[in-house]
């Protein structure tokens, strides 16, 4: 049944076809991480004009499924609004403006862990705005939000075959078109997703060494003696974000 | 609403209320503090003495009355011949006149015992980076800790974190400090020694201090005046030694009761 020639030879054409994955995944997570950035800040705004369309977004995105966005954006939006931008810019803003919303979460759950003496305390002394929150809030809300970003980094790379709906080449689109030429449905298939896992055990890797790194250097390389102390605990607790597994168990 | 200036206080609550939703938990509360005067705050849980201290430290805002500062309006500002509710100009402003510091410390946990105490110097005060360790430094060996300075806060006691705090607090060089119940989550074996740094600052200090505590001896010991209150209003207040040794209200005689 397994043809290793046929998968040998198939191998290279998919293996770049994740290009179009990578770069995919990348704008639509720099536009998740900003668009997070709007929505969590936008969210928590005193003006209601901004608060309510804000919450009332992110309702609606997380409540409608990612593929249905992505054909209005592709096929309805278009029409109303008379440009048709490429299958890979409408399938990058559809991820980047789904995962926006999961963003905007861990943002929020980040933010929303830091205690809140902290922000008294930044009041007492006379913090500013700015200064409460560049020296004192976020320093102490980024650091457990990097392993839930990090997740979303895999999530968004996982969905990307889910582009291949609204005509975008990718990966699995390069294997459905090599199986219309070949009529070998076995190895194409199974190439991509043996293909996803080994790329997705990779990064998580990396981003477990990363995260381990960012800690360490935020635990205060600074001074030598009290890092014998061990691991410094912060006085809060993890957030409690919708963490979506990456891997089960 | 005159806010014409009194040189004998250095803070004036003047019929100040606070309600949270239906809840009044201060009923309307006049109480002046002269420069450097050290005042004790007693009364019964729930009394409204947290909320009081909050009210000057800009945490909350009053539903009602006036706190001055200084002479000046705290929670409002004149604009265009009129008062106004404040803004976080004019509340940043009055701040640089006040500090506090709290039950649970609030000290910042990314950043070693150095830099909780400069840190402010430098970004508030935009004093020099050296000047700023300097000042903190000797802020630290005031308080006793000036061996402890690159250290976390998870890594000292809760008595060193709290004279920590202190430090923070004492070098932006308030008016006028509020410590609430500072001892109230201390080990009792660690009670001593901050009570002993409040002391010494007490003693040598130009600065007036709003200390809230159910500490009675210390209150009697360091307090220029006793203040005691209940359900949000001030039923008795005079020198330590009238309010301890001869209360007038059944409400501080039976309060006192239950600390001996
Ligand atoms: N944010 C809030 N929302 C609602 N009620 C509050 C709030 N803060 C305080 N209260 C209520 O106000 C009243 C006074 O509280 P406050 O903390 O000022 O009392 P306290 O005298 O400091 O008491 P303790 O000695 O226990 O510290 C209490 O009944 C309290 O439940
Ligand atoms: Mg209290």
């Amino acid at each position: 049944m397994w043809d290793w020639d046929y998968a040998w030879s198939i191998l290279p054409e998919l293996a770049a076809s994740f290009g179009t994955a990578f770069s995919a995944m990348a704008w639509g997570f720099a536009m998740a991480c900003m668009g997070g950035l709007i929505l969590v800040a936008a969210g928590r705004s005193r003006l209601a004009v901004l608060r309510l369309p804000a919450r009332g977004l992110v309702q609606f995105i997380r409540n409608t499924p990612l593929l249905v966005q992505l054909f209005f954006l592709y096929y309805s939006l278009p029409m109303a609004i008379g440009i048709a931008p490429s299958a890979f810019v409408t399938g990058v803003v559809g991820l980047g403006l789904h995962y926006s919303t999961y963003m905007s979460e861990v943002y929020r759950a980040g933010i929303e862990g830091v205690p809140k003496g902290q922000w008294e305390a930044a009041k007492a002394l006379n913090y500013n705005g700015r200064q409460t929150w560049f020296t004192i809030i976020l320093p102490q809300a980024l650091p457990p939000m990097i392993p839930v970003m990090g997740n979303y980094l895999i999530v968004i790379f996982k969905d990307t075959p889910i582009l291949s709906a609204i005509t975008l080449v990718e990966t699995l689109l390069t294997a459905k078109n090599l199986t219309s030429v070949s009529f070998r449905f076995f190895e194409p298939y199974t190439l991509v997703g043996v293909l996803f896992l080994i790329i997705c055990v990779i990064f998580s890797f990396l981003l477990r060494r990363i995260e381990v790194r960012f800690n360490r250097h935020h635990l205060g390389s600074k001074q030598g003696a009290s890092r014998s102390f061990g691991r410094r605990k912060h006085e809060r607790t993890q957030p409690n974000v919708d963490n979506r597994e990456v891997f089960p168990g | 609403m005159n806010a014409l200036s009194q040189t004998s206080t250095i803070v004036k609550y003047s019929q100040v209320k606070k309600s949270y939703g239906d809840l009044e938990v201060i009923k309307g509360i006049d109480l002046s503090i002269a420069p450097g005067e050290k005042v004790a705050l007693i009364g019964p849980s729930g009394s409204g003495k947290t909320t009081l201290g909050r009210m000057l430290m800009t945490l909350e805002e009053p539903t009602g009355g006036t706190i001055q500062v200084d002479g000046q309006l705290l929670w409002h500002e004149e604009k265009n011949g009129r008062f106004v509710r404040a803004g976080e100009k004019h509340l940043h402003r009055m701040r640089e006149r006040i500090g506090m510091v709290f039950q649970h410390f609030n000290l910042f946990p990314h950043m070693n015992v150095l830099d909780n105490v400069a840190s402010a110097p430098r970004k508030v005060l935009k004093l020099h980076k050296r000047e700023a360790k300097e000042r903190a430094e000797a802020m630290l060996a005031k308080v006793g800790l000036a061996d402890k300075i690159d250290v976390y806060p998870s890594q000292l006691s809760g008595g060193q974190k709290q004279r920590v705090a202190i430090a923070r607090a004492l070098v932006m060089n308030p008016k006028v400090m509020v410590f609430d119940e500072v001892t109230s989550a201390l080990d009792p074996e660690l009670v001593g020694e901050v009570l002993e740094v409040i002391k010494d600052i007490a003693r040598q200090g130009d600065m007036a201090m709003m200390l809230i505590t159910h500490e009675m001896d210390f209150a009697r010991d360091v307090a220029d005046r006793v203040v005691f209150g209940a359900d949000g209003r001030i039923v008795e207040e005079g020198p330590p030694k009238e309010i301890f040794e001869n209360p007038k209200s059944d409400r501080l005689q039976s309060f006192l009761g239950r600390f001996r």
